[in-house]
């Protein structure tokens, strides 16, 4: 298992005109579950298609259409808590969660309140200094996304889109362990990594598939560590909900805002009140939702459209053995199999597909060689061109060629890069192009000797002066090189020289 | 418990039905008659017996993650009162 040792990061301390005042942050991260059709009907959950094309009568919340739960969602969010560590809840259950709004035409939403699918679990946030937390998670549940609706595409209409309603939604819910900005984006960034390597959701930001609502609370230094041992909440401050951030700058930004506004309001003597707060990155504040606050009583009750959800053990440990190495384990063979530094193992494994890519690069060869030419050369050179790993035009067995040909000192390094790059814009395999291209290696110390002698002849002033001062031998040895097209191995050279001038 | 008037303008005004001033007292009564019935119901001890979801003894139905609904725009917009570029138009809701 893991065996990696952190310390833990320090909470983010804002000074306040009195005080110095902590951070407490909790998250309820929505996440889409990626399946082909809806969690109760068989609409596809397709973005970008047309408006109300991916919309069946039962999304659109028909009279006497009933849902009927889509097997494979479930799986996935059983999936999910399995990759959180998380216990799974055989016996779960739908609760209707009610409010009016435009783009909820049932006028409630399908969630689990009551009784979740995924019961507690945790997450290790890493910080990228060394330092990391281990983020409790309390709940995941399963439930219906909302439709969308548009509002600036008419002056005095909303428009309204109910493509996404009805799609799957997990909602992880964290304990209040998250202690900064840094730490929050550093969570989300992690769930982000869990998820895509589990292919449960896409983590696209962007397209809404991954928001988060951001708790916030204040309180002076050496309570939070109070309510870590008693998990007493009344020694945090009151908390406000900053609701639906899909960027992970603006959450940082919010949660910096949201706590100097809660700073300023307690210092003056007032009291932060228990409410929903909306980020405005445009004016760098937040602000009350106030026509939230009479709808936030949703009167919960239980579906009666649906019975409860029973899985089996046997069906989750199905799950459970087909799961894929996850972040943290790929992370720590990495670095025990190949020798790799922390940082290199954690860029390797930053997304699943870099990861699988360098595993294959890496199979039976000398790790830290692939791993240079996979995070310097490859990643350097996709990144000039904005391609993703996905779309590298060199394939894993390519570059591992490329890599043969220096470990049995066919080329040299420098005519690597050059054969990369060959093998980046034609394609090809790499001992071919060596061979058809005449880019071997030069070991035949006769044949370098000859091109040395040759320089040393016609230049007898440079050999005077390299024998008086003996850093010129670089001189002579830049002229080889040059004169075997940069084929001569650079170790034979350098020895023939420092003989020849010594 | 017992409803009041405002409690029943609440209940109202969350289920989003117009109920006019003078209808609340008689909405307050039929309220509390509603729920004195089911405090009859509380008086039944179900202590350690679990709820009963389904009188026959049944598996939640699932489906399969297939996709063979949908693609039906106009017939999703056929009973909006106003409907424009495949959207519902609805008047404006901003947060």
């Amino acid at each position: 298992m893991l065996d990696l040792t952190y310390e833990l990061p320090k909470p983010k301390v804002i000074s306040g005109a009195k005080h110095d005042w902590e951070l407490v942050i909790g998250m309820e991260v929505h996440a889409q579950v990626s399946s082909n059709a809806k969690l109760f009907s068989g609409a596809s959950t397709q973005f970008g298609a047309e408006p109300n094309s991916n919309v069946s009568f039962v999304d659109a919340a028909m009279p006497g259409m009933l849902p009927v739960i889509n097997e494979y969602c479930v799986e996935q969010a059983v999936r999910t808590g399995l990759g959180l560590k998380a216990d799974i809840n055989l016996w779960s259950a739908f609760d209707r969660k009610n409010y009016f709004y435009p783009d909820l035409p049932q006028g409630y939403q399908i969630s689990q309140l009551y009784h979740p699918i995924v019961g507690e679990g945790e997450v290790l946030v890493e910080l990228g200094d060394g330092t990391a937390r281990m983020v409790r998670i309390e709940r995941i549940h399963m439930e219906q996304d909302a439709g969308k609706s548009i509002h600036d595409m008419d002056p005095n209409m909303s428009f309204v889109d109910l493509n996404r309603t009805g799609v799957c939604l997990m909602e992880i819910v964290s304990r209040p362990d998250i202690r900064g900005p840094e730490e929050a984006a550093a969570y989300i960034a992690k769930l982000r990594q869990i998820m895509r390597y589990l292919g449960t959701c896409d983590g696209n930001m962007q397209n809404g598939n991954l928001r988060a609502d951001v708790n916030v609370s204040i309180c002076l230094p050496g309570a939070y560590e109070k309510y870590q041992e008693t998990q007493d909440f009344s020694h945090l401050g009151t908390r406000c909900e900053i609701k639906n951030m899909n960027s992970m700058r603006f959450i940082q930004q919010a949660i910096e805002v949201e706590a100097r506004r809660q700073i300023a309001i307690v210092e003056a003597g007032g009291k932060v009140e228990q409410e929903t707060r909306l980020y405005d990155p445009d004016k760098g504040e937040t602000r009350s939702m106030r026509s939230k606050e009479e709808a936030h009583d949703y009167r919960y009750f239980p579906d009666p459209d649906l019975l409860p959800l029973e899985i089996e053990q046997g069906w989750v440990d199905n799950i459970k053995a087909n799961l894929p190495e996850l972040p943290d384990e790929k992370k720590a063979r990495f670095i025990e199999e190949f020798g790799l530094t922390d940082y290199d193992a954690s860029v390797l494994t930053a997304d699943v597909e870099s990861a699988a890519y360098f595993d294959e690069v890496a199979k039976g060869r000398n790790g830290k060689l692939a791993a240079n030419w996979v995070i310097n050369e490859l990643f350097g050179r996709l990144k000039k061109e904005d391609h993703e790993i996905t779309d590298s035009p060199v394939s894993p067995a390519q570059l591992g060629g490329i890599i043969d040909l220096i470990s049995s000192d066919a080329i040299s390094g420098k005519i690597a890069k050059d054969l990369f790059e060959i093998v980046y814009t034609e394609g090809g395999d790499p001992a071919e192009i060596v061979e058809a291209r005449g880019m071997k290696q030069v070991t035949d110390t006769g044949a370098i000797e000859a091109a040395l002698d040759e320089i040393i002849a016609a230049n007898p002033a440079q050999v005077e002066k390299a024998k008086v001062n003996p850093k010129l031998a670089g001189w002579f040895v830049g002229q080889v090189m040059k004169a075997t097209g940069g084929k001569a191995n650079p170790k034979a050279v350098n020895e023939l020289v420092a003989k020849k001038l010594g | 418990m017992s409803i009041d008037q405002s409690t029943a303008a609440k209940v109202a005004k969350l289920a989003r039905i117009k109920v006019e001033e003078d209808a609340l007292p008689a909405l307050a009564d039929e309220f509390n008659t509603i729920l004195g019935f089911i405090e009859q119901l509380n008086e039944v001890d179900v202590e350690g017996v679990e709820p009963m979801t389904s009188v026959t003894p049944q598996r939640l139905k699932r489906r399969e993650d297939v996709v063979n609904d949908g693609n039906q725009q106009d017939k999703v917009l056929s009973n909006a009162p106003d409907a424009r570029e495949g959207f519902f138009a609805v008047p404006k809701v901003v947060e």
